[in-house]
Parts: C-alpha cells; structure tokens; sequence
C-alpha cells in the first residue's frame, strides 16, 4: 500500500464537488459525503486510502474519523488498492439459482485469481458481492458504473477482452455506462 | 404527570420519563439490566436490547399493547401504561437470547481481564444467561490496536454499546476514535494508528462496561478485589477532582470516577486526576468507598485470608 | 391483458427524454395538480385512491401523507426511497431506466401536494449509471420549467436532486437512509420519533418508494375513486411485479392487483411456466424476506382457493401457510432447487447487510450463515434445525429495525415447508460399538 502524494481534485471534479455540497442546506454539507467518496475513489486510483479521506475530511470541514467511519460501513467504497476493473459478481438467491457459483469460478480460473484478490497484471480484481438489483437478467456483474447481464461464459470472454484492449481503470462514476437491460 | 405500572408496582413519574427511569425509580428488582444505555450520555441506549420489556397497555388513551417488546432505555412512559418485566417468561427467555447474542463472541477471557469483578456482562451473563454455549464455531477475533500509552483497547471483548463513542462526542473536545465497519465485523478503532489523547479521554474507560477499553496504567497490576477502594478529591483546575482510589498498601494502583448505584458515573474526571496522581499524598481521602454488598469486590475474601484477625474468627 | 399505468409506454422509443414523455402525456399531473387542484385536494385523492407503499411494507400513503407533520417556519422534505436492494426485486430500477420522467414527475405533483420545496431521490449507489439517467431527466425538466422556480408560472418552486448511497441494503430502511442522506453511516434510528414529525435533518419528512411515487400521477390523472375501482377490496391500483429465478420470461411485469397468481406464473403474458419444462418446487413472492412456500402453497391456499396477486391473498393463512406481497419482488424456484443452499445464500446476504447496530441482529445472522451453510453443506448435527429455528425466534421482534425479522422469516419458512429436506442433509451418525 503506497501513501499517496498530492492528493488534490482536478479543476473538473472540485466543480462536480462543490455542485454537489450546494444540494443541501446551510450547515447540511456533511450530506455530500458518499458521493463526494465516490468522485475521490474515481479520481485516485479506485480507493479510498488515509490520505485521501483526511482530504475529503477537509473539504467538508468535518472530523477525518467521520469519514473513515462511513467509508468503511459502505461496500462500494475499497479502502484497500484494487484492479483497473473491479468484477463484482452478485450471488444472491436468484443470480445463485442460475449459475452465480459457475460465473465465479470461470472468472477465477479464466485469470487465475480467487474472490478478493487481483490477477498479476493488476488489470482485474474479483470480488463476490449480494444481490445488486439485476434478478431478472441473471446472473450478472457489475463492472464499474456498467451492469453486464444474462452472463455465459462467451460473453465474459468478450467482456473480459473488450475491458483488457480498453485499458482504463473503470469507476461507479464512469459516463460511459453499458448495461443489456 | 403519568402514572405507569412496571410488574405490578404503580408509579407516577414527571412527563418524559422512560420506562428504564421509571423501574430505577421503583427499584433494582425491578429495573430491566442495561449494557448500553448510560444516563448520562445523550441518545445513548437502544442497542443492546437487554433492557427489553413488553408494553401490556400502551396507555389509559389507547389501551392497545405493543406489539413487540421494546428497549425500555428508549421508549417513553405515557399516563396508565402497564410494562411487564421480570414477570413476562416472554421477556425473561427473549433476555437470555440477547445475552447468548452478546457471549457467543465474547471470547470468555475474564480470567487475564482487568474488568473481572466490575465486568458488567459478567453480571449479566450470571443472572440471565445459561451456563453453556451452543456456539460451536471459531470467535471472531480482531487486530490489536495501539490507541496510545494511557488507555487498552482489547477489541474482542466490545459488545457495541457506543458508549464510548457519545463519551468522546459529548464529554471531550473532538473525537478521534469511532466505529468501523459494519454488522458483526464493525469495531471501535481510530482507523489509522494514533493515540486517544486528550484531557477527558480516560472517561471511555469508566463508560464502558465490559474491558475492551481499560487503563493501562493498572494493566495487570492486581484483580479489583485485591484492593481497596476509597473515595478521595483534590482541588483540580480541570474536573471536580472527586475520585475514588483503588488502593494496595500505600499505592494508588488506579483512579476512577465515582460510580452510582447503577454503575454509572456520577462526575467526570480529568486525565490528570486518573494518570498522574499515583500517590496518596496527591489526595485528600475521604473514607471508604461504599461497595455494592453483591459484588466480588466487597467480598474481598483474599484479604480476609490473608489477614490474621480474621483466621482468628473463622471466616 | 390487465390495465398498466405505469409503463404503460415502456416500448416507445425515446421514452426517456421530456420531448416523447411530453408527446405520450407526461407532466399533465403536474400542471392539472398546480393550476386546478390545492395541496389537501390531492393529498385527499391518494387517500382515496387506496394507494399503499410499494416498498414492501404496504403502509396507505394517504395515511402516510397525512401524518406529516407542518410547523410554521420548518422545511419539509420528500425524499424518495430509490435505494432497491430487496433481493429479488428490480423493478425501480427497470422504471427509473426505461421511464425517468415517470418518477420526476411524480416527485414534483406529490412534492406540491405535501408542501414541499426541496426533494431529494436516493438512489442505491450500484444504480450509479441510473443516477445519470435521472440528472439528465431532472436537467431537462428545469429547463422546460417544470422544477426549480415559479414551476409553470405559478407560485410554486420545488428543488429536487438525486443523492447516491455507497452500498448497504440497510439504507431502504427509511431512517437509515435518512441517516446517509445526511452523510453518517446507515444505522436505523431509535422510533420514535418517525420521520413524519423529525426525519432529514430533524424536519419533517415524507419518504416514498419510488413506484409509490409514479403511481401519484397516474391517481392525480383519473382520480382516486377510479384507481380504486383497480384491485381488489384493499389492494388497490396496479402493481410492478419483478419475477425471477427459474422461470421462461424473467422481466418487469405490471399487473393489477388481484390477477391470479396461477396466471401470473403460467401465462405467456406474464412469466411464460418454469425454465426446461420442469416443475415449480417453491415461491419466494414478494421479496428476499417474506416467507418462502412451496407450489401448492403459492398456488391455492390452505383452504383450497386460488391464491390472487394481492396483498391479503398472498398473506391468507398466515405465516403457517401464507407469505405476502411485500416488494412484489417474485422468485420462483424449480424441482430441483436445494432450499438450505438457498437460505444459505439468503443467511449470507442478511449477515452481510446487518448494520451491526443491536445485538440479536449483528450476533444472530452471522450464526445463522454458520449453521445453514454447515447444513447445507452437508456436515450438520442433527441438533441443527432446531438450533437455527431458535435462533431466527430470538431475533424476530427484538431488533431496532425490521432487517431482524427480514433475516427470520426466511429461515422459518424454510425449515416449516421443507424440514425433511434438512434433516435428508445431516450425516446419519454411524452406529457406535
């Protein structure tokens, strides 16, 4: 886990951030946190780590134990550094009767890594997460802000490809959505 | 000003009241036990669920019951409402089940415990619990933490009362430690490696009713019963300075706050008051501290042994 | 085939922007309710129109509506509940995606009926992309003046913004999820007070789900009276139904209520039979947390009549032979479904979400997930139904908020339908010497 240095929004996102904090009334700017978590994530490198926290504590003119409280009670905020693209794979009930468990391993053997680990490359991690909303197209994964749904494993071959030739690190927060609903 | 029934006793309290108040008000055997609920904390209580009782008649207005029970530390009293306690096998079994909750993780260890004697959920367990486990599974265990040289965080033995969480919210100036994490993994943790250090932050320890947070400054230095405790002050530019002592000898071995007869702290006390004043003559001692005839600690049986006169009488 | 309100236009291309949603009727509630109806007028119709909260809870929003609280000189809020995270359920997400404005403009004619001038939507934060959906309805409805101020010339000004949660099922719980709409973590708080009297920020609050808040327009548009004349006795109005697991056409359906859930589950209109001609074994119908029943169960009730997709019929019988409505959240489990290896998945997903707040709930589910998964597994004592049975009793009721008996119901129903399937699970002891 390297410290991260210069921890500071870019011009566009501090905008998105003060936007964000004009939402709510005077005195209420401590509202603004889970999303302001989720633009910082974005910005540096797909987790939240210490530095980062005590910036957006900062920001927000509020306790830097506040934030660390709230990021850590929240699945989607990673307080450790992950893969580019973050596969998480919904195992609920519905996703499990068909075939969640079978996603999960061919992912796993497909890149060689388990639930909760990044494969060598630091392009993918794996992370098994509970019902994300998408039942009726089981099962899915959630990768950044797209929902790919009615997974097989040729489509997680395509996926998988597509992401890897692309490159970038994807976030909850990307514009650049896909979902086969 | 409502009138409440709680177990047969009829009481009439100022509005506002909850039930938890109102059973202390009438007495011990009939107040609910409480792990979470501190008087003197605001908003505390609620969570454990130990002081729960059943609502037989929500009011002379509206006689309905409850439908579950409720927390007693939260829930207010209203004018010809009956509350059954004790006297609900109901409430009594739905008790055992909250304390079984709060020791299938407790990892048991009261014997190295410096809270052994004074331990609240030791009490508990004692009066509501049952004598065996059915958790057959592996405890949850944390990660040490180092929260500074003056106060001993021993993760595995929180119960979540939050109580020191309001303490360090509500008493000192700026908190630095809080919950982490959520469900049955969430704990008390500064997050990243540093002290809780400030003038009032040795109060945690008073509030805290089973030893995850204790005083390093006693750290093993004797079980509870082994000393003697006595009521002491001194003129403190900072707190009331009103303490008691826990004496071995000559030696101030630790400082508390003074308790009331719910375990409660009656004042806070400084840092300097509980860390740094170690010896007698930093203290004015007022006499003995009067100790629940209950408790282990009035029981002193080792010193009795230990002490002559009283082999002498054969007790 | 039954009458949709709702989405009703799910298949017109371009639903989603103001220029097609405007041309298909939309946003004529907001300007009949601001430019010939008051406030209480409107309020009176959704009283009147039966309408209970699609949430799950099934709580009349009139009855809702009217508790709040309105002190002179305190702000009120409405604040959607889009955080859907109910397994088994995704049909907010489905109108939110397909139909944003449907929900704008609900916000803004129940926001002007409940005196409103700030709103705020929810949304679960793995519904990110869904978020941008909706800003992007919300900018276009500012810009056609259909939110921010004197909306359509009048003197009413609502603001309404979308906030994304972090992820926690515990936040569709609506103290909870005023909790993290003010940027603490999602713990339930102690009620009362409810949020009607001091909710998002200590003022009074409204929270609605968000098919709960679509519906206003369509009872604003035809009257309470006649969406009444929709349903059944107290299941009024037309509901979203998001049926899943082993079925041929999984998907968002809109029934009215009262249609026969035989129906429901065989038509080709509807759910279209079981997946691979095989049989239905058992039916989680409205939600991860309402009893499990098994297809006899679902189909008839224990007096043999036809169980119908309403809130009273599904709940006949109790929990002894009943389950209920609850999200509408529809899961349908073939022959070949292991019920402990589902609970188990259900035990996991609770202990996961538990907010760790009061003990039965944080201590209980984790114990919970322990012993399904050893039984389902195949390694249980045979002491272990029972000690799961007790468990789920001590927790159910005792907790702070209703995750505690979310995360019982389950394990009861499963163990009362399907006992022997446990019990086929637990290794016969071999006989000792």
């Amino acid at each position: 886990m390297s410290s991260q240095k210069n921890i500071q929004f870019s011009e566009e996102a501090m905008a998105t951030v003060n936007k964000i904090i004009s939402r709510y009334p005077e005195g209420k700017h401590k509202s603004a946190l889970l999303p302001i978590l989720h633009i910082a994530q974005a910005e540096f490198d797909g987790w939240l780590s210490p530095e980062t926290m005590d910036y957006v504590a900062s920001i927000l003119k509020i306790q830097p134990v506040e934030v660390y409280e709230v990021a850590s009670f929240y699945s989607m905020y990673n307080l450790k550094p992950v893969g580019k693209c973050l596969l998480e794979v919904c195992r609920t009930s519905s996703c499990w009767a068909r075939g969640a468990d079978d996603v999960v391993n061919y992912i796993g053997k497909k890149l060689n890594i388990k639930p909760g680990e990044t494969s060598k490359d630091g392009m993918f991690s794996l992370k098994t997460v509970e019902c994300l909303g998408s039942c009726g197209t089981a099962p899915m994964m959630q990768v950044g802000a797209s929902f790919h749904e009615n997974l097989t494993p040729e489509k997680i071959d395509t996926i998988l490809d597509n992401y890897r030739a692309d490159g970038r690190r994807r976030s909850y927060t990307d514009m650049d959505y896909k979902n086969t609903l | 000003m409502p009138k409440v029934t709680i177990d047969g006793h009829t009481i009439q309290v100022p509005d506002g009241t909850t039930i938890l108040q109102a059973a202390r008000m009438i007495g011990p055997e009939v107040a609910p036990p409480t792990m979470c609920y501190y008087s003197k904390l605001k908003t505390s209580g609620g969570y454990c669920r130990t002081c729960i009782v059943k609502v037989t008649k929500g009011s002379d207005k509206d006689p309905r019951p409850m439908p579950k029970p409720v927390a007693s530390c939260r829930t207010m009293v209203m004018d010809g409402m009956e509350v059954v306690n004790n006297t609900s096998p109901e409430i009594v079994d739905a008790r055992k089940g909250v304390v079984e909750f709060l020791l299938i993780n407790h990892p048991l260890d009261c014997p190295v415990c410096d809270q052994a004697g004074e331990c609240h959920l030791q009490d508990l367990g004692y009066e509501h619990g049952l004598s065996s486990t059915r958790y057959d599974f592996e405890r949850r265990t944390f990660e040490r933490k180092d929260i500074g040289d003056k106060i001993q965080l021993h993760m595995n033995r929180c119960i979540l009362c939050y109580r020191c969480v309001k303490t360090a919210d509500q008493v000192t100036d700026g908190r630095s430690h809080g919950v982490m994490n959520r469900g049955d993994v969430a704990e008390i943790s500064t997050y990243i490696e540093k002290a809780i250090d400030n003038d009032f932050s040795g109060n945690v320890i008073d509030v805290c009713p089973v030893g995850a947070l204790t005083d390093k400054t006693f750290r093993f230095k004797s079980r509870v019963w082994f000393t003697k405790p006595v009521d002491a002050h001194r003129d403190c530019p900072k707190c009331s300075g009103k303490t008691t002592l826990w004496l071995k000898g000559e030696d101030v071995l630790r400082v508390t706050a003074r308790k009331d007869q719910w375990g409660e702290v009656e004042e806070w006390i400084c840092n300097e008051c509980r860390f740094d004043k170690k010896k007698t003559k930093d203290w004015i001692i007022e006499g003995p501290r009067k100790i629940d005839h209950h408790s282990v600690i009035s029981q002193n049986h080792y010193n009795k042994l230990a002490n002559p006169h009283y082999k002498k009488l054969g007790k | 085939m039954g009458k949709k309100l709702l989405i009703h236009n799910e298949h017109v291309a371009n639903i989603h922007t103001l220029e097609v949603y405007k041309q298909h009727g939309g946003y004529a509630s907001v300007e009949k309710a601001i430019k010939t109806m008051t406030p209480e007028a409107i309020v009176e119709e959704v009283k009147k129109s039966g309408l209970r909260g699609r949430g799950g809870a099934g709580f009349p929003t009139g009855m809702k509506w009217s508790f709040l609280a309105k002190p002179e000189g305190v702000p009120r809020y409405l604040v959607c509940n889009a955080d859907e995270s109910e397994p088994g359920t995704f049909k907010d997400r489905y109108l939110m995606e397909k139909i944003p404005h449907a929900l704008v403009e609900g916000m803004i004619t129940s926001s002007f009926a409940l005196g409103v001038h700030t709103a705020y939507i929810y949304i679960r934060g793995e519904y990110f992309y869904v978020s941008r959906i909706l800003e992007k309805a919300i900018e276009e409805a500012y810009a056609a003046g259909l939110l921010g101020k004197n909306i359509l010339g009048s003197d009413y000004s609502l603001d309404l913004y979308v906030q994304v949660g972090g992820g926690a099922y515990i936040c569709g719980e609506e103290t909870a999820l005023l909790e993290s709409l003010e940027g603490k973590r999602g713990n339930p708080r102690i009620k009362p007070p409810f949020p009607a009297i001091a909710g998002l920020y200590g003022c009074p609050t409204v929270v609605n789900n968000v098919e709960t808040i679509a519906a206003v327009v369509p009872i604003v548009m035809m009257g309470g009276d006649e969406y009444a004349k929709i349903g059944i006795g107290r299941s009024t109005g037309t509901k979203l139904i998001s049926a899943s697991g082993h079925i041929n056409k999984p998907g968002v359906y809109e029934i009215e209520l009262g249609l026969p859930v035989e129906e429901f589950v065989y038509s080709e209109e509807y759910c279209g039979g079981i997946w691979k001609g095989k049989k239905m074994k058992a039916c989680i119908p409205g939600g991860s947390s309402v009893p499990i029943i098994p297809a006899e169960l679902l189909l008839k009730t224990a007096a043999g009549e036809p169980r119908l997709m309403t809130y009273e019929s599904l709940s006949d019988g109790g929990f002894a032979t009943g389950s209920m409505l609850g999200s509408g959240g529809f899961m349908v489990y073939d022959e070949d479904t292991s019920i402990p290896m589902n609970l188990y998945t259900l035990n996991r997903f609770y202990h996961h979400e538990s907010c760790g707040q009061c003990s039965p709930c944080r201590e209980g589910t984790g114990w919970m997930e322990k012993v399904a998964h050893r039984l389902a597994e195949g390694h249980g004592k045979p002491s272990d139904i029972d000690l799961l049975w007790d468990i789920q009793k001590r927790i159910e009721g005792n907790t702070i908020c209703p995750l505690g008996d979310a995360a019982a119901w389950p394990v009861a129903s499963a163990i009362r339908h399907f006992r022997q399937e446990f019990e086929a699970l637990i290794p016969k002891k071999e006989v000792a010497h």
